[in-house]
């Protein structure tokens, strides 16, 4: 119930299409970046819905009561300008996109997927690569890999780095805000926080090829005392992440149930995006990666 | 011999295209026959195929247009019905396979065969009647254009019965149009199809930016062009600096599958995000390319139908030309979500939203020229308030995408599919269809039903909204497009609605048919004897519908902005029409069939490059070469219509308009 009020509160009157669905999706926003972008979103089509909606309904009511029949209309065959309306017409739209103009520059820089959160926590880092069709979310600093399952702390940032080992797709969480897009031989960067326990759709939002609709991933958000207990639960158990059992891995398939692994190969993400996974031990002193990120 | 080509490539085992392959193969020859039997191939052949007059090449186009709108239109249908199908534990009718080909096709078709020579047919008609003149600039480079893009309809449509089409989407995005992962011949095809038909839109626009400029009637300067003249060569001038670059990009695709080139694959040192850019770069313009002329439509249906000149006509040809620049610094916003850096996002934001203020600024302006107006509710002006209601909703959720912390959560998403399919529906289809209303009665000389005319409005209208409303809400819920698959079993109702919706436009497209037989069957008692059915205020309604060939006895002396009104209302007036000028013997070009025969060739060679046929494909290409240099050396150019024929018919238009002024100056 708190969060149809919250819901309701942001919306802002006369928004009535997103009451539709406002438990879900980008309208149920779960951390601070998709909670700034709804609002951006609610605040701007307000915005524009007062000059649309006069404009709607001036166009029905010009075209009916002008219409041929009604001889109370006066018909003014030549008049075709008036300066004080052109003034009028121009002066709207240059207003209404000067104001959203001011919202496009200040929420850009504020919502740059490659800028850090404020945050008093220390942020996780998470490597993601999107596979034929699949994701593996690498943990370095726990040392633990998992495949279409992303486990993170509640109220802590989360500091992506992205890049794809086949085609472009793109990361998305639509409840945690920002998607980006994961290239080959190129990373990007991205940071979202999840400030709600519980489980989150996601999904690639760029189409990949025949097991595209299969690219599904869930993100399970636990308090940060159960996150810490998860990834030293899941360390050295099971199959460690190497080049052979990445080459397994990065074979096409679709729907693939979460994996889990209790090691990571180090450097494992930097040689893919250098491509040069050595399937035999470890990637002979990997020669530093040059990404070629867009961010520079 | 047959390089790549064997019989596993015709689809045996798939019942959907193989039974389609008949259908379509038996209604052609049965269409063939038919026309044999009544004798009618020396009538197309001399009148259509090898036509070089303007307006017989747009009744072509359109022609085109439609038939690929049925095309398109099934693949449409083909995908909603799967998405409403394939939710949960089904996997629907369609397996990946088939599913990425039709959403691929889909988007080509209905932009570069539907919507692009549906617009290029309307210029082809419109443009040098409006402008007062007998043609456009070079009437053979016409016809060539026009068969170049039928080559590539050709055998985008081949790729349904022998091999198959691009599993890639529209644009064709590597690394996954790479051969690494692509090796089939599906983005061959899309590739060479789009090659082919790009030349001819390039030769249309290079042809119509020269007849605007260098050939007007007397008297029409710059500012006295209807604004569909202006809006066409807005959209030509887009045409001649956006298509190249589509072609250089494509043909760079081309390299790295046919010779191993580097420049979008993942090894090598190629670069993806460097196709992404060029792409739109034509991407961007393009949809002004559609868009503009679509303004140009609804300027001439909202002046006509609301009996006074439009209104701020000077604005309106500033905003045209304001979008036409704009147009090219934009393109970034369609991959914000690439991580290019706050300051590139917002500066590529802020001038995307820039194009709203101009496009605002016209729908003002048609608001204004119905204010103080006689409006008729015909039914282009139904679909000009069509527009206006669905238009600004489209462009709201179009500054929405164009704020990059909004595209963010829903780039890629069926909001977006939504967004464009409301401008291009919207805006280029409503547009297209008034169009198409409001100029048959002067290219047939009768008119279209009126009932049934409205009754597909509201197909569209209703139609329109049923089906892409509901993606709105749907990509809200972080729905992304080209799902072969649907995961979420509660997005069925939403889904199913959209499917009604695209069910209600296919109802719409067949009254289009059942319309143009009816009123076809029933011309003669809805024929235009007048020339100016609607009461028109520009050029093409003071000659005779159909115009003759040559358009104008006499190229008319333009004064002011609305060069027919202007002198019809004079004419009203002093009762009587100007002075009968001293006729000249016209001359006009002969028809020639070099375009269709290096469409043939071009066909040939197209269709040997995506098999791998070397020897076929250097076939094609000395022949088409080879028809160049035998038109290069032809001897006769012209024909003279001799001035008896010219006088006679002249004097005959008079006297029907003398008529006709009668009757108006009666009825005011």
């Amino acid at each position: 119930m708190a969060d149809l009020r919250h819901c309701a509160r942001l919306s802002a009157p006369g928004v009535a299409l997103f009451m539709l669905g406002c438990n879900r999706g980008i309208l149920d926003p779960v951390g601070p970046v998709a909670v700034a972008e709804k609002q951006i979103l609610i605040n701007s089509t307000a915005i524009m819905l007062a000059i649309i909606i006069p404009t709607m309904i001036a166009t029905v009511a010009f075209a009916w009561w002008f219409r041929r029949g009604n001889t109370r209309a006066t018909y003014r065959p030549d008049w075709e300008y008036s300066g004080a309306i052109e003034m009028v017409v121009w002066a709207i739209p240059a207003l209404t996109i000067l104001l959203l103009g001011g919202i496009t520059w200040i929420g850009s820089h504020d919502l740059e997927p490659s800028k850090p959160l404020q945050s008093a926590n220390a942020p996780i880092n998470v490597e993601v690569v999107s596979l034929d069709w699949k994701w593996l979310f690498i943990y370095p600093d726990q040392g633990v890999a998992t495949v279409n399952q992303l486990v993170v702390p509640t109220g802590t940032p989360v500091s992506f780095r992205l890049t794809s080992a086949t085609v472009w797709n793109s990361f998305f969480v639509p409840q945690m805000g920002t998607m980006i897009y994961t290239m080959p031989r190129m990373t990007t960067r991205l940071n979202l926080q999840a400030d709600r326990q519980g489980t989150f759709e996601g999904l690639s939002s760029h189409f990949s090829g025949a097991g595209f609709p299969g690219m599904q991933f869930k993100v399970q958000s636990l308090p940060p005392d159960q996150f810490a207990m998860w990834a030293q639960g899941a360390r050295g158990q099971g199959v460690t992440l190497d080049g052979r059992t990445y080459a397994e891995l990065a074979k096409p398939s679709s729907y693939v149930k979460p994996i889990t692994y209790g090691g990571v190969q180090p450097g494992l993400f930097e040689a893919i995006v250098a491509d040069r996974v050595q399937q035999a031990g470890a990637p002979h002193a990997a020669p530093p990666a040059q990404p070629e990120t867009p961010e520079g | 011999m047959f390089g790549k080509l064997t019989w596993d490539a015709i689809p045996f085992h798939e019942p959907i295209p193989l039974i389609t392959s008949i259908v379509v193969l038996l209604a052609i020859v049965g269409l063939v026959a038919w026309v044999w039997r009544n004798g009618w191939w020396p009538y197309l052949w001399n009148e259509y195929v090898t036509s070089t007059d303007h307006k017989r090449i747009g009744v072509m186009y359109i022609v085109l247009a439609l038939l690929m709108l049925v095309r398109g239109f099934a693949d449409a249908i083909m995908m909603r019905a799967q998405q409403s199908l394939a939710i949960g534990a089904s996997q629907g009718y369609l397996p990946p396979e088939h599913y990425n080909q039709l959403f691929s096709a889909h988007g080509t078709i209905m932009i570069f065969f539907v919507a692009m020579p549906f617009v290029i047919g309307f210029m082809n008609f419109v443009v040098p009647l409006q402008l007062g003149v007998r043609d456009v600039a070079f009437p053979t480079l016409n016809n060539v254009s026009f068969w170049l893009s039928a080559s590539g309809a050709l055998l985008i449509n081949l790729s349904l019965f022998i091999g198959e089409f691009a599993r890639t989407g529209w644009l064709a995005f590597p690394p996954l149009s790479e051969k690494a992962f692509s090796p089939g011949v599906g983005v061959d095809y899309y590739l060479v199809a789009l090659q082919i038909s790009g030349v001819g839109t390039v030769l249309t626009g290079v042809n119509f930016v020269t007849t605007i400029l260098k050939t007007r009637a007397p008297g029409m300067s710059y500012l006295r062009m209807p604004v569909f003249c202006w809006t066409a060569l807005a959209s030509n001038l887009l045409i001649i600096a956006a298509f190249p670059v589509l072609t250089v990009v494509l043909a760079e695709l081309m390299l790295d599958r046919y010779l191993g080139f580097h420049f979008f694959t993942n090894d090598g040192g190629g670069n993806s995000m460097l196709y992404m850019n060029l792409i739109w770069v034509w991407g961007h313009p393009e949809v002004y390319i559609l868009v503009l002329p679509a303004f140009g439509i609804f300027s001439e249906v909202a002046a006509t139908f609301s009996g006074k000149p439009l209104f701020g006509y000077r604005s309106m040809v500033f905003a045209t030309m304001a979008i036409c620049i704009i147009s090219f610094c934009v393109w970034l916003h369609h991959f914000f979500t690439m991580g290019a850096g706050a300051n590139i996002n917002a500066v590529f934001g802020i001038a995307s939203m820039i194009i709203g203020i101009p496009t605002g600024v016209k729908i003002y302006n048609w608001l204004f020229t119905m204010y103080g107006g006689r409006v008729r509710f015909t039914v282009p002006i139904y679909y000009l308030i069509g527009f206006m209601l669905t238009f600004v909703v489209g462009g709201l959720t179009g500054v929405l995408l164009a704020i990059p912390p909004v595209d963010f959560v829903v780039h890629n998403s069926l909001f977006l599919v939504a967004h464009f399919h409301h401008v291009i529906i919207g805006g280029v289809v409503f547009a297209l269809m008034a169009g198409y209303t409001y100029w048959f009665p002067k290219a047939f000389g009768f008119t279209l039903d009126e009932r049934l005319g409205k009754a597909i409005f509201w197909c569209w209208f209703i139609g329109f909204h049923l089906a892409f409303m509901p993606l709105y809400v749907l990509g809200f819920w972080g729905a992304t497009r080209r799902m072969q698959h649907i995961p979420d079993p509660t997005w069925a109702p939403w889904l199913n609605v959209a499917f009604v919706g695209a069910a209600i436009i296919g109802l719409g497209i067949v009254l289009t048919v059942v319309q143009l037989l009816y009123s076809i069957k029933t011309r003669d008692q809805r024929r235009d004897i007048t020339g100016d059915p609607w009461d028109g205020r520009t050029l093409e309604w003071l000659t005779l519908s159909p115009p003759p060939h040559y358009n104008f006895a006499v190229l008319p002396d333009v004064h002011g902005e609305e060069a027919y009104w202007t002198r019809k209302q004079t004419a009203i007036k002093e009762d009587k029409l100007i002075e009968e000028p001293n006729y000249q013997p016209i001359e006009m070009p002969i028809n020639t069939p070099t375009g269709v025969i290096v469409a043939f060739f071009a066909s040939i060679c197209g269709f040997a490059v995506i098999w791998y046929i070397w020897w076929l494909a250097i076939v094609g290409l000395i022949g088409a070469f080879a028809i160049f240099v035998w038109y290069a050396w032809r001897d006769e150019h012209e024909h003279i219509i001799p001035v008896k024929e010219v006088r006679a018919n002249a004097r005959e238009r008079r006297r029907i308009r003398m008529e006709h002024l009668h009757t108006l100056s009666q009825s005011t």
